[in-house]
């Protein structure tokens, strides 16, 4: 084998404190983050999940993305032969130490994918002071 | 690549329907366990359902644009390949978490049925991808009207 076949991730659960009142299953989202100069881009893996149902806040240093799943109502009436998959919401929470501009956040959703791209304060250039000879 | 049979087709499948929800509940729990406990699978992950007139199978592929899958029936078997490549980013950048897999992928899975191999369509959003495939007639359910003499 010259190359390694992509594996399937098992989707984690949340474990909560509360029960959630919905039935639905809540799990976290694979994501990756990453950083450059500008912005922070975290990409978050939200299959079924439409643009309409993704909810994303930012207050205070935490970052709490939400994909909730249209009802699944394709399932309804048929016989499972295999199940591999569950479907549920997603959620999953951040804390962000970097001071992000949150007029600038931008999301796309495309592809079960989520790319949310937070923009960075720029820290104020330091001035240089000159000194007049008196 | 991995090949999944079905079980046999249950003998008493009308007579005993509960009996046989539990028996397939039964399997789908050791299997889920079993799958854990391996810690990986083939990806994309499936679920398959059927009714009278077709059997219907979806992946989540989330992150794999259209281009990058195929999808091809043979005889009663179903291959499902492709390839996850990653979005593109800035080069200068650098990573605190990378807990998305890329990479190609291939799949092939036995159908329960014959198909009717004209009538397959598949669409792909969200990044579900939904094959449908319609059942052959000869294996289609019949319904026999029965006369009033």
């Amino acid at each position: 084998m010259t190359e390694k076949e992509l594996q399937t991730q098992q989707k984690r659960e949340v474990q909560q404190n509360a029960e959630p009142t919905k039935p639905m299953k809540q799990f976290i989202p694979t994501v990756d983050i990453y950083e450059d100069e500008n912005s922070v881009t975290l990409l978050a893996e939200m299959p079924g999940v439409s643009k309409n149902g993704v909810e994303i806040k930012l207050d205070d240093g935490n970052l709490f993305i939400e994909g909730v799943m249209q009802s699944d109502q394709e399932m309804a009436g048929k016989t499972v032969l295999l199940q591999e998959y569950e479907v549920g919401n997603f959620i999953r929470k951040f804390s962000v130490s970097e001071t992000i501009d949150q007029d600038k956040i931008e999301a796309v959703m495309a592809n079960g994918i989520l790319k949310l791209v937070l923009p960075k304060i720029k820290p104020a250039e330091p001035k240089k002071i000159e000194i007049k000879a008196g | 690549m991995s090949i999944i049979r079905f079980m046999d087709p249950p003998f008493f499948r009308q007579s005993w329907p509960d009996l046989e929800r539990l028996r397939q509940d039964m399997d789908r729990m050791i299997k889920r366990t079993t799958a854990d406990q391996s810690g990986s699978q083939v990806f994309p992950p499936l679920n398959i359902y059927e009714d009278s007139d077709a059997v219907f199978v979806t992946a989540e592929v989330a992150g794999v644009v259209q281009e990058n899958i195929d999808i091809s029936v043979e005889g009663e078997t179903l291959t499902i390949s492709g390839e996850r490549q990653s979005l593109p980013r800035e080069e200068k950048s650098s990573y605190h978490r990378r807990e998305i897999k890329t990479g190609k992928f291939s799949r092939a899975v036995a159908l329960p049925t014959k198909i009717n191999l004209e009538g397959v369509s598949a669409t792909l959003q969200d990044g579900i991808l939904a094959i449908s495939l319609p059942k052959a007639e000869e294996v289609k359910p019949k319904k026999i009207a029965v006369n009033v003499k």
